[in-house]
């Protein structure tokens, strides 16, 4: 077992929170309990159900950051390629609204892919070839992406259809549970299976193993032959499409539509839930949900009316649980050690 | 600093130029892949920012925020940060001056506006020290603390003025009940309103001098003093500035304040001297803009003078260029992002037009961000 996947104390505490949710779930919608609106705005069906949905694009996002850092390329553009994946999907999906609804959602979810890993590729390439500072080619990605999109964007075109709930049988009949987190549309489904296929991707394989190498002591893992730059591009690509594919699921599983600046700060709140998450996919989920659920508490508060809190004090609460995790977390968590710094071999000078 | 010599101004203008052309030129490529004139547009865009005397005063009239917008992050750069905030603390800025504005009837000009005016910088200072204090006190990085603080702050700027809901939500405290259900303040004062400084049809107002004087005050403070000088110091080598015995912490909320104060100077010159009111619509664009704008400017406050008159005459000519040519004004936004590419990585121009490397000292640009420390 790696250091890496050990359990940190947060992540304790964050899978305890977990169950004791789900428990009081299992018990708020069987027993007497779900008389009580309050305990229904926090625990009912449709509140995790949304705390899911919510956590999608955010999983997505976290593993793209998780993908790059890991490798040491920092990514704070991945609002800018998730932006580009879902109007990338839109367009894809317009394109091919008469061909058969299923054909056409995954050749929107191929292109939303395709876009995600070529907004990676333009930030490796302005990162490693032309060194531009990260953080700032990460700006310019999201700046392109907000701009070309509103550009191009024709208010008039509609998507028809989006992916519907996909029943896993057996699984789906188990009470509460089963509704929660076997019926869901597909791409929910990937984002999960994600996570476990790049936890083990990073930690049991040899290609995890070089870009872990590369992230953390480039110069050691030149040494030993791993071409560190090639690495570093093939995995921002990666993780630009996973961030991709995020945008998609906004446009082709939740909304159905696109909408300017639709990603909302979701890439943002990804790299939050990425740093919470300890740079580990399991963590990120974890933190993912977290945040999740403060969308979740936001929209029932809301649609409930059981409080008498203006709206925007409710709407901030997924921003400001972003601020005090990072806050809170940061100092505990380590970042890979060569983030953000360009790689040269020795001797080249350009 | 050295000796000024026009031979080095002239260097160190040359790759932002070259960008700028550049991010133009690739933008008309852009519009003409998807069916547009880029003749017609930029025919448009010029006239729309220089035709004549109105659209000179609409230029002007857009640089102004965008200087202290592009001050605002180029005095975090200075200090190794980057602040993505400056929207945030524009629109907290906004808040607090129209807060002073719409109090206080019958105090003299010369009390009330400057009252409204340091309560803009005063509601952007402490918007901006929150993140430089969980730096310095948590570690949470900068840039994604102003990032949440921009959307907390748009939601709070937004209840400010809030009409009240259907649940027994109260109003918020700038909301003007003569507004009916609509979401906004009153009027400020006359007495806190920033005059204009010509006649009617040309819409400029003394803002845009105190911009211009915020940025020779800044320029004085970076370059000419010991605060300064242990700024530039902390940004460019945090571990040399610390052995030198300087406070890396209080550089760090400093700098965060003093850029925080700056963008909030900024919505509050917008708001007393253009708008006169704050509703939840009003953005803080210029805050982004400002990133901009101050890599643009390469983070020398005269730079960004330069450099928010650039965007300033984009913004100013968009509107025309849409109206006449019919080409999305988004378009600008764009080339701006194609500039800030260029300009944030002088080796694609200088590779670009075969320009040999500039002297080291010129391209050293501060602009290095940090992540994990």
């Amino acid at each position: 077992m790696t250091k890496n996947g050990v359990l940190k104390k947060s992540q304790w505490i964050a899978g305890a929170l977990a169950v004791a949710a789900v428990v009081m779930a299992v018990l708020v919608n069987t027993t007497a309990l779900g008389q009580y609106t309050w305990l229904r705005v926090l625990f009912g069906v449709s509140a995790l159900n949304f705390t899911l949905r919510a956590s999608v694009p955010l999983v997505l996002g976290a593993l793209c950051g998780i993908l790059c850092e890991r490798t040491g390329i920092i990514n704070i553009g991945i609002e800018g390629m998730m932006l580009a994946g879902a109007f990338a999907a839109f367009v894809a999906k317009v394109a091919t609204n008469d061909w058969p609804l299923l054909a056409s959602l995954l050749f929107g979810v191929a292109i939303a892919l395709a876009v995600g890993a070529l907004m990676g590729l333009l930030h490796a390439t302005l990162s490693i070839r032309y060194r531009m500072d990260q953080i700032i080619s990460g700006t310019v990605i999201i700046i392109l992406a907000a701009g070309t999109s509103a550009y191009l964007f024709d208010r008039d075109a509609v998507a028809q259809g989006k992916f519907g709930p996909v029943r896993i049988p057996l699984l789906a009949d188990i009470p509460v549970i089963g509704d929660i987190l076997f019926q869901n549309p597909p791409i929910t489904y990937m984002a999960l299976l994600l996570v476990v296929i790049v936890h083990v991707g990073l930690f049991y394989t040899r290609w995890g193993l070089r870009s872990r190498a590369c992230g953390e002591h480039p110069r050691a893992a030149d040494t030993v032959g791993i071409n560190v730059n090639r690495y570093r591009y093939l995995n921002t690509m990666l993780g630009g499409a996973l961030a991709g594919l995020g945008g998609g699921f906004l446009v082709l599983e939740a909304v159905g539509q696109f909408q300017e600046g639709m990603t909302a700060g979701r890439g943002f709140i990804s790299l939050a839930a990425m740093i919470f998450g300890n740079w580990n996919p399991f963590g990120a989920l974890a933190a993912a949900t977290l945040f999740g659920y403060t969308q979740a508490l936001q929209n029932e508060l809301l649609l409930a009316g059981v409080t008498q809190a203006p709206r925007q004090f409710i709407s901030m609460l997924p921003y400001v649980v972003t601020i005090v995790a990072v806050s809170g977390f940061v100092g505990r968590v380590r970042p890979p050690a060569a983030e953000g710094k360009v790689y040269e071999t020795e001797g080249s000078s350009e | 600093m050295g000796g000024i010599s026009l031979r080095r101004i002239g260097r160190a203008l040359l790759v932002p130029a070259l960008a700028v052309i550049t991010a133009l030129l690739i933008g008309a490529v852009v519009m003409l892949i998807f069916g547009d004139d880029p003749l017609a547009a930029y025919r448009g865009l010029f006239s729309g920012a220089f035709g004549n005397g109105r659209a000179w005063s609409t230029t002007i009239r857009k640089m102004t925020p965008l200087i202290l917008t592009g001050l605002s992050v180029s005095v975090a750069f200075k200090a190794g940060l980057f602040n993505i905030g400056a929207s945030g603390q524009f629109l907290i800025g906004t808040v607090f001056s129209v807060a002073v504005g719409v109090s206080f009837e019958g105090l003299p000009i010369y009390v009330h506006l400057p009252l409204a005016l340091l309560a803009g910088i005063l509601g952007g200072m402490l918007w901006g020290a929150i993140p430089g204090m969980l730096k310095v006190f948590t570690g949470a990085h900068e840039v994604i603390v102003t990032i949440m603080l921009n959307y907390v702050g748009a939601l709070f700027a937004g209840w400010t003025v809030y009409a009240g809901g259907t649940q027994g939500q109260r109003p918020g405290p700038l909301w003007d009940p003569t507004a009916g259900a609509i979401s906004e303040t009153a009027d400020v004062f006359p007495s806190a309103q920033l005059p204009w400084i010509f006649g009617p049809p040309y819409r400029v107002h003394w803002g845009v001098v105190l911009a211009l004087l915020a940025a020779v005050l800044i320029w004085w403070l970076i370059f000419r003093t010991t605060v300064g000088f242990e700024m530039r110091t902390v940004g460019q080598n945090p571990r040399a500035a610390r052995y030198a015995g300087m406070s890396v912490s209080r550089m760090v909320i400093l700098a965060m304040v003093m850029a925080g104060g700056l963008a909030g100077l900024a919505g509050a010159i917008e708001t007393l001297g253009l708008n006169h009111k704050f509703a939840p619509e009003f953005s803080g664009a210029v805050g982004f803009d400002g990133i901009t704008v101050a890599l643009l400017g390469q983070t020398n406050p005269f730079g960004v003078i330069l450099a928010a008159f650039m965007l300033g005459a984009l913004d100013a000519g968009a509107a025309r260029m849409q109206f006449q040519s019919g080409v999305a004004a988004d378009i600008i936004q764009v080339i701006q992002a194609l500039v800030l590419a260029f300009v944030a990585a002088p080796a694609i121009i200088r590779q670009l037009f075969r320009l040999r490397r500039i002297p080291e000292q010129i391209e050293e640009t501060t602009l290095r961000t940090s992540w994990g420390g």
